[in-house]
């Protein structure tokens, strides 16, 4: 690898890069030193993923160059940025459950030092580098997700990166592991690594980075120092604004039974160990009740098996007094049940309808959408009608109820959905993870809708990764490992900490979540 | 206008396209192009051209209609073509042997095509629904099997008489036939050319003012959004599968009631396969069909013209080949066009509304 006395290990400057509905890069300009964690912030829909998505080359900037090493250089796809040192981790892991650890590394790397012995001591080195302890034979399967972390990063340091992009490496991870990754970050960058850290989380980046980069509404708005900058002062670079907080005031849980789910259970297609086993929860009209969990311990398959998305094997949901163990999902929804889908691109929107066609979907067989009827007939106007006023209550920004749904970033698109399932009153919101992928502006957005429905008397059932949003919103939390419901915690009292140790099934009982 | 555009120009282009292949074909072949396109022209108002190509293009649109209706939920229904022959057959069978007033019998008939069509389609659908098996293998293997099964109906010894060499189911009365509209010389068009219209209507409204319309396009869109969004993905394939049989049950009608009267060894066959291709031309639009089932048949019928006046017929296989091929791809390029167009008007347009946004914080602040 060529490395010459440039300043800089990555410079990219002047970066335009405009989408349908977006600009999403406008004029950014970001200098990363060599061996050093810089940070970079901004709201989602903010263009951070766009900007990165162009430093690894899976696109193209429509204006701007990429400097690497003092040179200017142009990707035409992630070989290329390969090529030149640079890798990423994305958030979303890519690895195959079913190949060891080994073989994710290699798979694709086989032309650099072959499949054999070479390749065994590389990836022996790099594993040492990274803290990773298992075993290179292991099924990446049996891997929690720190693990697969690591062997992420492992796969793009045998490719050659000295510089890797972090794409919000935390967000996975729980207190106790997020303070591993740091350490192996620190000690890596003592190797002379170069680390991008996407993160949404202040306080980490703080904690981590040695120079921050905050942008703006796909504009950089600066560059920032974090060992003198607050937390608050970032987010409100970030946001322009105040920093909102995720802390419901008063009390408005009620003695009114909504949703009663008793020993639900679900059975694996595989015949594993059971993916839900002996769930009983209750919410009251005007409680949240939060559940906290590492990803994959079954949170998902508690949603839809309440949704009816899955057939449970065992168990009963009732809603107000209705029984809804049988229920279709559509019957679900007419019952009340409004529903916040954890990953909206795949399961809450329609990409290319327009809005108005995306108000009507979950509400295809009732008013306003509906006119009801042997046909079931569309009414249109009034579907336009009150996706307007969807638009305009949760601040939708769009240019109008016309575009498609891929054409709005994805914060708006959360609004949307968010405003659409708080439309027709429904008693129970069962929201997972309203608040990933969305920017702290429309965040707030969406925490403060969540607050006026559960005064209103809503019940809702919330599932978050991010503990803070959890602990602020919820008038009672359960903590969900390996398909059941361990623990009970206090928002009240209980720190993200406790939480973290509960999630990993640390805990033995101790004081706060028991 | 920018709708226009987007609508109207590939399909334009791609027609010019192929015209200029054919030419070029027609020139190395020894032809003139100008000679062909002329006698293509001409045929038109000669004889019974013109109700002819207006009674095949509403054998297509009803052909491509029951495509379409698979396409919206991207279910590739194959198997139209066995769909609408066992259809045919039995619905001749049945109308052959029934004495019934007229209308009624009319209708009798109709219905019997459409729930055959239906039933033959719906056994592609349960096992789609019920054991994953992919429409398009199933119906493909549907569509040999019904051609072994109808020449099983028709034997005379089943349900058939032999006429001189050729066998045939018993002949419809006329109580059971629907009147066509006379042109005296110009030829007698089709009644069920109403239907056909009719039919495109129907699937019109079906698709964008009905609630089963909205849950088929949720499911062809994204099925994971429209599963949670309460739309039960079993039931429309279903649904979809059978009503695409049901409409591709009606595809040998206007033949069989308004100019055979009985389903016999000959009756045509492709119509299944031509109606993929003109779903593709219209881009399941049912006015896009409707122009691309009477451009099919308007090229169907100048094979008969070239042939006469010596040009090679193959050069309308040539032609509807290579008008598919270039839509498709015509499409394509004034789609990305557009992308760049909206691209630019997008983001001028933003930058004033971040602007205007700017100063309206200003203010509130």
């Amino acid at each position: 690898m060529a490395t010459s006395a440039a300043e800089y290990a990555v410079e990219l400057t002047g970066i335009t890069k405009r989408f349908p509905g977006v600009v999403a890069n406008d004029d950014i300009h970001l200098a990363v030193r060599r061996g050093e964690v810089h940070a970079l912030c901004g709201e989602n829909g903010a263009g951070k993923s766009t900007l990165m998505k162009i430093l690894y080359g899976m696109q193209q900037p429509d204006e701007g160059t990429i400097s690497v090493d003092g040179h200017v250089v142009r990707f035409r796809s992630p070989s290329d940025a390969i090529r030149a040192g640079i890798g990423m981790v994305h958030q979303h892991f890519m690895l195959a459950d079913n190949l060891t650890v080994a073989e994710n590394i290699l798979l694709g790397a086989e032309a650099m030092l072959g499949i054999g012995g070479a390749a065994r001591r590389r990836i022996a080195e790099l594993a040492a580098t990274v803290g990773l302890e298992v075993d290179p034979r292991a099924l990446v399967e049996r891997l929690g997700v720190a693990d697969r972390q690591r062997v992420e990063i492992i796969k793009v340091l045998y490719r050659g990166a000295r510089t890797v992009i972090l794409d919000e490496p935390t967000a996975v991870l729980v207190p106790q592991e997020v303070d591993e990754l740091f350490d192996t970050l620190r000690t890596m960058r003592a190797d002379g690594f170069t680390f991008l850290f996407i993160s949404h989380k202040l306080d980490e980046v703080r904690a981590i980075a040695d120079s921050i980069t905050v942008i703006r509404r796909g504009m950089s708005v600066g560059t920032a120092d974090p060992a003198s900058v607050t937390s608050r002062q970032l987010a409100e670079m970030m946001v322009g604004s105040e920093l909102p907080s995720p802390e419901t005031r008063d009390s408005t849980v009620t003695d009114r039974e909504v949703l009663r789910v008793e020993g639900l259970e679900l059975q694996a297609e595989s015949g594993a160990r059971p993916l839900l086993a002996g769930i009983d929860l209750v919410v009251h009209a005007g409680e949240v009740l939060g559940i906290a969990g590492v990803e994959g311990n079954g949170q998902t398959e508690l949603v839809e098996t309440i949704m009816g998305i899955r057939r449970a094997s065992a168990g009963t949901v009732v809603l107000a007094g209705t029984d809804l163990s049988h229920a279709s999902t559509l019957e679900r929804r007419e019952a009340g049940i409004g529903y916040v889908p954890e990953d909206r691109t795949r399961h809450g929107i329609l990409a290319s309808q327009p809005l108005w066609a995306n108000r009507m979907l979950g509400y295809q067989s009732r008013p306003p959408v509906s006119r009801g009827g042997l046909l079931g007939l569309l009414d249109r106007a009034a579907a336009r009608r009150d996706t307007e006023r969807i638009v305009a209550e949760f601040d939708v920004r769009t240019p109008s109820v016309d575009v498609p749904a891929a054409a709005l970033s994805g914060g708006n698109q959360q609004k949307l959905v968010v405003g659409r399932e708080l439309s027709g009153d429904p008693v129970l919101l069962i929201a997972s993870h309203p608040t990933r992928g969305v920017d702290v502006g429309a965040q707030a957005g969406i925490w403060e809708e969540l607050r006026k429905a559960r005064a209103r008397g809503l019940a809702v059932l919330l599932i978050s990764a991010d503990l803070d949003e959890l602990i602020g919103l919820s008038d009672t939390i359960k903590v969900m490992l390996r398909g059941a419901l361990v623990a009970d915690a206090d928002p009240a009292t209980v720190t993200p900490e406790d939480l973290g140790a509960a999630m990993t099934g640390a805990d033995d009982g101790r004081g706060a979540v028991a | 206008m920018r709708r226009i555009r987007t609508v109207l120009l590939p399909p334009a282009l791609a027609i010019v396209f192929a015209a200029l292949l054919c030419a070029v074909a027609l020139l190395i072949s020894g032809d003139s192009p100008l000679t062909a396109l002329r006698v293509m022209i001409t045929q038109v108002g000669e004889g019974t051209t013109a109700v002819d190509i207006v009674n095949s293009g509403a054998v297509y649109y009803i052909a491509a209609l029951a495509v379409a209706i698979g396409f919206q939920m991207k279910l590739f229904n194959i198997g139209i073509e066995g769909q609408y022959r066992l259809a045919a057959c039995v619905a001749a069978i049945v109308g052959g042997a029934l004495v019934l007033p007229p209308v009624v019998h009319t209708l009798v008939i109709i219905v019997v095509a459409a729930v055959v069509g239906a039933a033959w389609a719906g056994i592609a659908a349960l096992l789609k629904a019920y054991r994953g098996v992919s429409e398009v293998i199933s119906t493909i293997m549907l569509n040999f099997i019904a051609t072994g099964l109808i020449a099983f109906l028709i034997k005379p010894d089943s349900f058939g008489v032999l006429q001189g060499n050729n066998i045939s189911t018993a002949p419809i009365e006329p109580s059971g036939q629907f009147p066509g509209i006379s042109f005296g010389s110009g030829g007698t068009l089709f009644g069920m050319v109403g239907v056909a219209a009719l039919l495109g209507l129907g699937y019109w409204f079906l698709l964008n003012r009905t609630r089963f319309g909205f849950e088929l396009k949720a499911s062809g869109e994204s099925p994971t959004a429209a599963t949670a969004g309460g739309v039960d993905a079993r039931r429309m394939v279903i649904i979809a599968l059978v009503l695409s049989g049901a409409v591709a049950g009606l595809v040998g009608l206007p033949e069989l009631l308004g100019r055979d009267f009985a389903y016999t060894l000959t009756s045509p066959q492709g119509y299944g396969f031509t109606g993929i291709a003109v779903a593709l031309l219209g881009r399941n639009h049912p006015l896009g069909i409707a122009l691309g089932a009477l451009l099919w048949a308007f090229l169907d019928k100048s094979a008969l013209a070239l042939d006469n006046v010596g040009v090679p017929r193959e050069i309308v296989l040539i032609m509807q080949g290579s008008v598919v091929l270039s839509v498709v791809i015509a499409y394509e390029i004034v789609r990305r066009y557009e992308l760049a167009a909206e691209q630019r008007r997008v983001a001028a347009q933003l930058r004033d509304t971040a602007a205007a946004e700017k100063a309206a914080e200003k203010v509130a602040s």
